[in-house]
């Protein structure tokens, strides 16, 4: 059980020392959203009116609105950059080191996503109090509050980007999950407009944005930022985020999984 | 059953075959070149035996540890250094180590003993605290090579562990690795497609288009020739 958690603390600090190596990494995944936040929302102020729904109970502005999408979009980024340079780029020699330790798989898979959770909550809350000094509060509780949804919201994007780094064997550069997974998940979700305005346009694509797991993260950590639960989100996060990391657990099964796929062995 | 033992192991990615039905034994205190060329499938072999995929048929020994039924006592013992190089650039000696420790149920002082012994052996005691982007080419491949020992492995795996290097720390590298078999009683298997890092009484496998084609020690299968000629005459036109 000491060898389980020694591991876990390892591989937290490993990733932790990683990031702060590499600034470029923590400002671009801080000036994503913040472009978002600054420019886009601004420029929508006056053309999207927002009726009051739940969490809200008053009047909200845009930029209060997006908050929470681009706290899911951090988590989004994150988790699928984390699994997949492990396995793509040069880091699959240290996912093949990582995996001859003598610990079960499934529980090394498991500590690799709690540990680049743990970053990815990190720059959440540094997101958060740039977005504070542009005037974008919310309550103390409310901070505190998002902490446990963030958890399992980065949890369950996290364990989505492991489970396509196990096997998918086409998307083979960033670039690919940008396009066929990333932007989707983001676009077709509740992280810019709520569903009432999607289904203003169209009742499928609200039906698409409803089922994505991405808009139950968001609404998961909208909810949390009200100091509310929304147990249906986090269901919902809960039971995708177990299909993933059991996707991903098999796909580095040695025995069934098709990690072989992913490239030369050497 | 001591050493490595590898049965009938065979494998394919889809329709292309890499290893055909190989097996071969390596004992304690043995250092086994596998010797062949591009292509023959020497890092197939390193992942089935690193358990990197599974073979659909044949078995693989780890000091008398069934890799498909007990893993993770086969692991234990297994150290390895991969083809490519596998450390985190950006961190120190000391982090890359305190890290892999870690992975192998080692803390504390304990595991800062073992590394300091490992480092000790190659000679590199006093980089503990640089930057392994800082280090060159064979200073990081040592490093490895310490980093694999720190666990006290009863069996090596090296899969060309001396590309890139100069002639003179090639030399260093594969003496060093002889002698831990010969002392500490390692069992020691080299991947490589060079000639001269065997000496002659080394047991030497070759492998060619995903079959041992020889297995024996290199004084014997090279004869009169040289192990060089020897080698290209068997595999000479893949070359
Ligand atoms: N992921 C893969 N998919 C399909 N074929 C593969 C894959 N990996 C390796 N091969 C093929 O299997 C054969 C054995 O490859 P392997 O990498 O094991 O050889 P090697 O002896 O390590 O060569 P090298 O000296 O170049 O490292 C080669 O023909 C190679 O092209
Ligand atoms: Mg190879």
């Amino acid at each position: 059980m000491m060898d389980w958690l020694a591991a876990l603390t390892a591989i937290t600090q490993r990733e932790a020392l990683r990031f702060i190596g590499q600034r470029g990494r923590f400002v671009a995944a801080l000036v994503r959203p913040m472009l978002w936040l600054v420019v886009f929302a601004a420029g929508f102020r006056a053309a999207l009116g927002l009726s009051i729904t739940p969490p809200y109970a008053t009047y909200t502005t845009y930029e209060v609105y997006i908050v929470p999408g681009l706290c899911g979009m951090i988590l989004l980024f994150n988790g699928m950059q984390s699994s997949l340079s492990m396995v793509y780029d040069r880091e699959m020699g240290s996912m093949r080191l990582l995996l001859t330790s003598p610990l079960p798989r499934w529980w090394l898979l498991v500590c690799r996503l709690l540990a680049s959770t743990a970053i990815s909550i990190l720059q959440v809350y540094v997101f958060l109090g740039l977005a504070a000094l542009f005037g974008i509060r919310f309550s103390w509780g409310g901070y505190a509050a998002l902490l446990p949804a963030l958890v399992p919201a980065g949890l369950m994007l996290g364990a989505l980007g492991l489970a396509l780094s196990s096997v998918i064997r086409q998307l083979e550069n960033f670039a690919g999950v940008m396009n066929f997974v990333i932007f989707p998940m983001f676009f077709l979700s509740t992280a810019l407009y709520p569903l009432w305005k999607m289904a203003e346009s169209s009742a499928l694509l609200r039906d698409i944005c409803a089922v994505n797991p991405f808009s139950q993260a968001v609404e998961l950590i909208r909810f949390a930022l009200y100091q509310q639960l929304n147990a249906a989100a986090l269901a919902w996060v809960l039971l995708s985020g177990l299909v993933w990391l059991g996707l991903a657990v098999w796909g580095y099964d040695p025995e069934r999984g098709l990690i072989r796929k992913a490239g030369k062995p050497g | 059953m001591t050493g490595l033992r590898v049965e009938n192991l065979s494998y394919a990615y889809g329709a292309r075959q890499a290893l055909d039905r190989v097996s071969f034994r390596v004992e304690p205190g043995t250092f086994c070149a596998l010797l062949g060329p591009n292509g023959a499938g020497k890092s197939t072999l390193f992942a089935l035996l690193t358990r990197l995929f599974a073979a659909p048929q044949g078995r693989i020994g780890i000091a008398g540890h069934d890799m498909a039924r007990a893993p993770r006592q086969a692991l234990r013992q297994m150290g390895v250094v991969f083809q490519q190089p596998t450390l985190d650039l950006d961190l120190t000696v000391q982090c890359n180590l305190s890290y892999f420790a870690a992975l192998h149920g080692l803390r504390g002082a304990r595991a800062q003993a073992r590394i300091e012994a490992a480092l000790e052996r190659l000679e590199m005691r006093g980089r503990l605290g640089e930057r392994v982007r800082d280090l060159n080419g064979g200073h990081r491949r040592r490093l490895e090579i310490a980093r694999s020992l720190i666990h006290h492995p009863k069996v090596l795996l090296l899969d060309e562990p001396t590309v890139g290097l100069d002639a003179a720390t090639r030399r260093a590298i594969t003496a060093h690795v002889h002698d831990l078999s010969r002392r500490k009683g390692l069992t020691v298997l080299w991947a490589t497609h060079l000639t001269d890092e065997i000496d002659d009484a080394d047991q030497l496998l070759i492998l060619h288009r995903g079959r041992l084609t020889e297995d024996g020690t290199a004084r014997q299968l090279r004869g009169g020739l040289g192990l060089a000629d020897h080698f290209l005459r068997l595999t000479g036109e893949a070359a």
